[in-house]
């Protein structure tokens, strides 16, 4: 079983439709960001993206490059992420973060609850001017 | 033809303090080569070094070095692990600092 | 010099708690040692051969009194009362306990200071041009755009968790004295057909186990541009740099391996998609950070101490001649402090001898520091008319070294003495060179001549670029330097040439002594240099010199 963060700290998979249909991608962290942005069907509502290893941060850009192309619907990163990369992920565009259950009981909800404060001392926002890439 | 398995200590560094240390036969972690535990049984060594892999509340990045059987303990055989065991060449810092303290 | 503003300061204070609770998780057991190895590590904290070593970033070199004040207090309290200053405008203490290293950077912070991201794989701390501000060749003063982007690249949450670390130098100056070629990305300060001021970007510029020269990307890119294009080029790596082998994924083989133009393409095409959300914001914090780089008010006044002193005193002249610089402001000099006294540590300055650099900045040098590439340190902006008395206070305290430029003033990684990745040993040999040739009273007679020691093939010495270059490794168990010719470090970049098969430890200095006789014997003139003079005549006589057991065999 998984654990689904997000601001407010640990939660359920509300999302029920799978990743098999029309709606959802499930995809590794090495897909090219440009050409799936290019392909994206209209209907796609879900994308999880694979973080295979924490020290694997491409997910980070194929996420910016979604939102960059446009995409407005969910973003998922899941896999082995760490706490301390919740504030990345958000500030890199994804929604929320999925772990596994071994992962949530070593890093519990109070290490990820501390990074909820994701769009304070953001150097790139600040840079940029508007508000944070993932808006 | 797998190579003849040659001697090993078990050495590591200490996780607060960052120093190297041994591991020593009778289960505790030494600053000194010479306390270390010489194992020259690979079956042995491969259970020692999960043994101290098992620790990392004490020790960072334990792995097996070459060593040979020595007047007083074992002693290293590479300049890398004499290195380890001494301190630097440009001051008298690390573990000769700590000697000639005593 | 930059001044933190409200922002700097809550982050800094913000990232300092977090790195504390790091610590706390990694010890309580909630992150393992592999989750916190890349944590400590993008926050300057190593695991070395002895001990934690701590990487504090001087960004683009530039410091002011009491910061120097406060690595002086961090190498006394903290560590065993020195610091080494590395070659890329980072102090680093080789003696901290994990326990100790947030109060560390809690210290730090006090001065505006950090260890962010002087490691690991992400955006590392970006140098400049050391005589910044002060050079009288340069078009602009590159530290406001490098500190934007120190701004920029800091926490970036794209680049945190990249395939290999990233580079970046800039420079705004005719001569380059950053070794821009040899970043993953330089920015150099141009300026276009029409007046305007503009950057030229090169990119695959690295050293390593493969050397490679930077290639120009972008000719002009407007100011207002700058963030997002670099932005672009360092996405475009993130997501297709290789990561199925570490010593392929830098982004000079991604360069090398798809082309420029493929490259260039791509970054265009996420640029024109970057572009666009960059509001102006980082424009008006240009505008803002660019008036804390105003040049000081330079005092006049007669400059007759120092034409007397150089007329009169030969120890001073020599000094005068070897380690001032032209400034910009005809009666100020630039002056190197050489951190390469004979035979010591090339880089190592004792926290006396800083809180005596600290105090000759706030003295004589509109508080104003620089660490240079080369490991040295430089009061960037004196009056001529202060140099005796600063000489006279540097030779007090071992700091008063005439032989910049010269054969003694070695670029060495800190090597096997203290690196986990070394595979040989720099320091001595370093030290035992300047000895030698201090010795033999031969240095200014050979003139200017850079000589580079790296100790594993990462080359953090920078051997591939220096005149002469020296590699450590380790072969069969026992050290063995590879000696190459040739390199330079400058805008003219060229990777040194490999002159033949290895020597061993002690057969290195006496090596390179046979090199230098050749070209003793071999230049045109005294003013010949020895890279004007290995350009002229090739290899051969080097190798003659090195290998003579070869020569009498052929014959």
């Amino acid at each position: 079983m998984t654990v689904i963060i997000t601001d407010t700290g640990f939660g359920p998979d509300t999302w029920t439709l799978g990743y098999e249909g029309d709606t959802a991608l499930d995809l590794p962290s090495d897909t090219d960001p440009v050409q799936l942005s290019e392909r994206l069907a209209a209907q796609v509502q879900m994308i999880r993206i694979a973080f295979p290893s924490f020290a694997d941060g491409r997910g980070f850009t194929i996420a910016r490059h979604l939102r960059l192309s446009g995409y407005k619907g969910h973003l998922r990163a899941t896999g082995h992420l760490i706490a301390d990369q919740y504030a990345m992920a958000r500030r890199s565009g994804f929604d929320d973060v999925e772990i596994s259950d071994e992962l949530a009981a070593r890093q519990p909800e109070n290490q990820w609850l501390a990074r909820a404060n994701w769009q304070q001392n953001d150097y790139q926002a600040r840079m940029r001017g508007g508000s944070p890439a993932a808006a | 033809m797998a190579r003849a398995f040659t001697p090993k200590v078990i050495t590591a560094n200490h996780l607060i303090e960052g120093d190297v240390i041994y591991l020593t036969a009778a289960d505790t972690w030494s600053r000194d080569l010479a306390e270390a535990e010489l194992i020259t049984d690979e079956a042995h060594a491969q259970l020692r070094l999960l043994d101290a892999q098992s620790q990392p509340a004490t020790v960072v990045g334990a792995y097996l070095a070459d060593a040979t059987s020595g007047a007083n303990g074992p002693e290293p055989t590479h300049f890398r692990e004499e290195f380890r065991r001494t301190g630097p060449s440009n001051y008298a810092h690390g573990k000769q600092e700590v000697l000639a303290n005593v | 010099m930059y001044k933190y503003n409200d922002f700097d300061t809550a982050f800094l204070a913000e990232r300092n708690a977090q790195f504390r609770a790091q610590v706390e998780r990694r010890i309580d057991g909630s992150l393992t040692e592999d989750e916190f190895k890349p944590l400590r590590l993008m926050n300057g904290l190593y695991l070395q051969l002895h001990a934690y070593m701590l990487r504090v970033a001087i960004p683009y070199g530039s410091l002011n009194s009491a910061q120097m004040n406060t690595l002086a207090l961090l190498a006394e309290k903290w560590d065993k009362g020195y610091g080494h200053f590395t070659t890329r405008q980072n102090i680093q203490y080789n003696w901290p306990k994990l326990s100790d290293v947030p109060d560390m950077l809690d210290a730090l912070a006090e001065v505006g200071m950090h260890a962010i991201q002087t490691s690991g794989n992400t955006i590392r701390n970006v140098t400049a041009d050391h005589f910044a501000g002060a050079a009288a060749d340069e078009i602009e003063d590159p530290r406001p755009i490098a500190e934007l982007i120190r701004q920029w690249s800091t926490d970036h949450p794209e680049f945190q968790f990249m395939g290999r670390k990233f580079k970046i130098a800039v420079g705004g100056a005719a001569k380059d004295r950053a070794v821009l070629k040899a970043h993953d990305l330089a920015v150099r300060v141009v300026q276009n057909d029409a007046g305007e001021t503009g950057y030229q970007i090169l990119i695959g510029g690295g050293l390593g186990r493969t050397p490679m020269i930077g290639k120009v990307i972008n000719d002009f890119v407007p100011r207002a541009d700058l963030l997002p294009y670099i932005e672009a080029v360092v996405s475009v790596w993130n997501q297709i740099g290789r990561r199925d082998n570490k010593y392929k994924a830098r982004i000079k083989i991604t360069v090398h391996e798809h082309g420029i133009d493929h490259i260039r393409a791509r970054v265009d095409a996420r640029f024109a998609l970057i572009r666009p959300t960059f509001l102006g914001a980082d424009q008006e914090l240009f505008s803002e950070i660019k008036v804390h780089f105003s040049p000081p008010k330079f005092r006049t006044g007669s400059t007759t101490p120092y034409d007397t002193a150089y007329k009169t005193d030969p120890v001073f002249r020599a000094w005068a001649d070897t380690n001032l610089a032209d400034h910009r402001v005809s009666d100020h000099a630039i002056v190197t402090i050489s951190i390469k006294k004979h035979g010591a540590t090339p880089g190592d300055a004792s926290a006396e001898q800083m809180r005596v650099m600290a105090t000759l900045a706030a003295d004589y040098g509109y508080d104003e520091l620089r660490i240079s590439h080369e490991q040295n340190v430089i009061l960037p902006h004196v009056h001529k008319s202060d140099l005796p008395a600063i000489h006279a206070k540097l030779k007090q305290h071992g700091l008063g070294t005439a032989n910049i430029g010269l054969i003694s003033d070695i670029i060495a990684c800190p090597g096997m003495d203290y690196c986990a990745l070394a595979t040989a040993r720099s320091i001595p040999v370093a030290e035992q060179i300047a000895t030698r040739f201090d010795d033999l009273k031969l240095e200014h007679d050979i003139g200017h001549l850079q000589i580079k020691i790296s100790g594993c093939i990462n080359a953090c010495g920078h051997h591939h670029v220096g005149h002469i270059g020296i590699l450590g490794l380790d072969r069969a168990g026992v050290e063995n330097y590879q000696i190459t010719l040739g390199g330079d470090a400058t805008w003219s970049a060229a990777v040194g040439e490999r002159a033949g098969p290895g020597f061993a430890y002690d057969e290195i200095v006496p090596a390179v002594e046979r090199i230098v006789d050749a070209y003793l014997s071999v230049r045109d003139t005294a003013e010949e240099t020895f890279l004007e003079t290995y350009r002229r005549v090739g290899m051969s006589p080097f190798k003659a010199a090195l290998y003579p057991e070869a020569i009498k065999k052929v014959a």
